[in-house]
């Protein structure tokens, strides 16, 4: 693993990435113990959250990262490699609405829908493959608000259980995909370190 | 963020520049000439004449080079209402000079350029619309004789620029199309293969094969990177590496079963530039045997093109390790 540079999302696939760099024989201890560094120098680990974790990579600044699909998805111009399915972090990118077919209603009515998201392009890429008219509101914080409020008709966004859609009186109308954490490699670094790099990626695969 | 540039969707400041061009100051354009002027001397004692070509053509003559006119983007209209493009490169404007000026001279000719060109922004922040690019064209030399020489040239000019630690990256832009014609892959798989391939997605790519018996092999093959011993799969490069090692330059070399270029006219090997101080490629190129012919002399090239602010990147971070 020396001399690779490797960026970790905190958040909801942190615990499961650090585990598995553990897997992989590195020292993960100081990272899990401390909250607020961000760069741990030794463990070769840059800490980050999910969606800049593309960033990082496409730029060298970290050779190689963990991401999840959903990020990837939104990112899809970003110039990196996506090398292995890691299984975790499984979800699900999903159209969800409240009752009585808003987002239905709305077609036929008004020839358009509001769908809110923090996944614009995702969402704007939905609904034009489908041939559907969609206003799309980009949101940063709790989605699941916006057609509570009546802001949209409906919204696109990542479900783990479900269960926050469903405490918001919101059901899942539509699936886009399913996405799990990735790992992701920037281009020259998949070119000047191939072996490091392989063997990380068939270290998981095995 | 530039004080000058563009606020929100109104108006630009009224000094400002369109994001993706920049103006050069003379520290950074004595540095960029000196670089410029260092590759310059390699490849003209190489025997590659310079040659400069309009920044404006006819649209229609750049897209007999390439459906896309290789990704020129940016037209006007001249007193007579024909289309005018910027170049996006300049591969098809020598290609049209030799068709042209060269029409009757005894191949191989040699050509290098400094030169601007122009391309879309297309991902938003970063991307350079206007850039300065160094290169060079050998025509009328084929396969790996050919190709050798260019790889070597490259590698010798940014010995010359100052750079220590670049790498070849070679490839062939046949290859994974052969190979899915060779093991009888249904046509209508190819495309959404190749698709993957060129955006990198190694995980879309198992998934498509999962049910094709040779899924090992459609996987393995793009994964394949290194020197010699890849090339099993990849005998047009096999000769390549032999001459490569006469040359003495193997060692700066990565073949790359799985690179991919974005530009539809290659026919054969394909070049990536690397530096592992830069995050990008510095430049590319390769073998285009197809594109002279539309220009009226049917010779076989290959050439590279570097962007030199990425050159002039890699060459400051070399210079600070010292």
């Amino acid at each position: 693993m020396s001399d690779l540079t490797i960026a970790v999302p905190r958040g909801a696939l942190f615990t499961g990435t650090l585990d598995l760099l553990d897997t992989l024989g590195l020292d993960t201890a100081e990272v899990r113990s401390n909250e607020r560094k961000l760069l741990f120098a030794d463990a070769g680990i840059v800490t980050m959250r999910p969606s800049d974790v593309p960033t990082y990579v496409e730029h060298g600044s970290a050779d190689v990262g963990v991401t999840g699909k959903d990020v990837l998805m939104e990112q899809s111009h970003r110039n990196v490699y996506e090398l292995v399915d890691l299984g975790y972090g499984h979800c699900r990118m999903v159209v969800a609405a409240g009752d009585g077919d808003p987002i239905g209603a709305a077609l036929r009515r008004l020839g358009r829908v509001r769908i809110a998201t923090k996944y614009p392009r995702v969402a704007a890429g939905h609904f034009a493959d489908t041939g559907r008219q969609a206003e799309i509101v980009e949101v940063k914080g709790s989605v699941e608000l916006a057609p509570l409020t009546g802001l949209v008709d409906g919204i696109v966004d990542l479900t783990a259980t479900g269960r926050t859609l469903e405490e918001n009186g919101l059901r899942v109308v539509e699936e886009i995909g399913v996405c799990t954490a990735r790992l992701i490699a920037n281009p020259v670094a998949h070119k000047l370190k191939a072996a490091q790099i392989d063997r990380i990626v068939e270290r998981i695969r095995s | 963020m530039n004080r000058a540039s563009r606020s929100g969707a109104g108006q630009p400041a009224p000094s400002a520049i369109p994001p993706g061009t920049r103006d050069v100051l003379p520290d950074e354009m004595r540095e960029l000439r000196a670089i410029a002027s260092r590759m310059r001397a390699t490849f003209e004692d190489a025997g590659y004449g310079e040659v400069h070509t309009p920044a404006l053509e006819y649209e229609e003559v750049l897209r007999r080079g390439e459906e896309h006119a290789a990704g020129a983007r940016y037209r006007t209209f001249d007193e007579q209402g024909e289309v005018l493009a910027l170049r996006s490169d300049m591969t098809i404007p020598i290609a049209r000079v030799v068709g042209t000026r060269y029409a009757d001279s005894e191949p191989p000719l040699r050509f290098c350029y400094f030169a601007h060109a122009w391309r879309a922004v297309e991902r938003g922040v970063g991307e350079p619309r206007e850039f300065l690019q160094g290169g060079l064209e050998l025509i009328g030399e084929e396969g790996p004789e050919g190709d050798a020489e260019v790889v070597a040239l490259t590698i010798a000019a940014l010995d010359a620029a100052g750079l220590r630690r670049h790498r070849v990256g070679v490839g062939d832009a046949s290859l994974y199309r052969t190979l899915l014609r060779d093991l009888d892959v249904p046509q209508d798989r190819h495309m959404p293969l190749l698709e993957c391939l060129s955006r990198r997605d190694l995980v879309g790519l198992d998934r498509l094969v999962e049910d094709l018996p040779d899924r090992e092999l459609l996987v393995g093959l793009p994964e394949m990177r290194g020197g010699a011993e890849v090339l099993e799969h990849a005998e047009g490069l096999r000769a390549l590496h032999r001459i490569l090692e006469r040359r003495g330059v193997e060692d700066r070399v990565i073949f790359d079963l799985g690179l991919v270029r974005e530009l539809g006219y290659y026919t054969g090997a394909v070049f990536e530039v690397y530096d592992p101080a830069v995050g990008f490629a510095l430049g590319g190129g390769g073998r285009y045997d197809e594109l002279l012919g539309r220009y009226g002399r049917p010779l076989p090239a290959c050439g590279v093109a570097l962007d030199l602010q990425r050159v002039h990147l890699a060459q400051a971070a070399e210079e600070a390790l010292r």
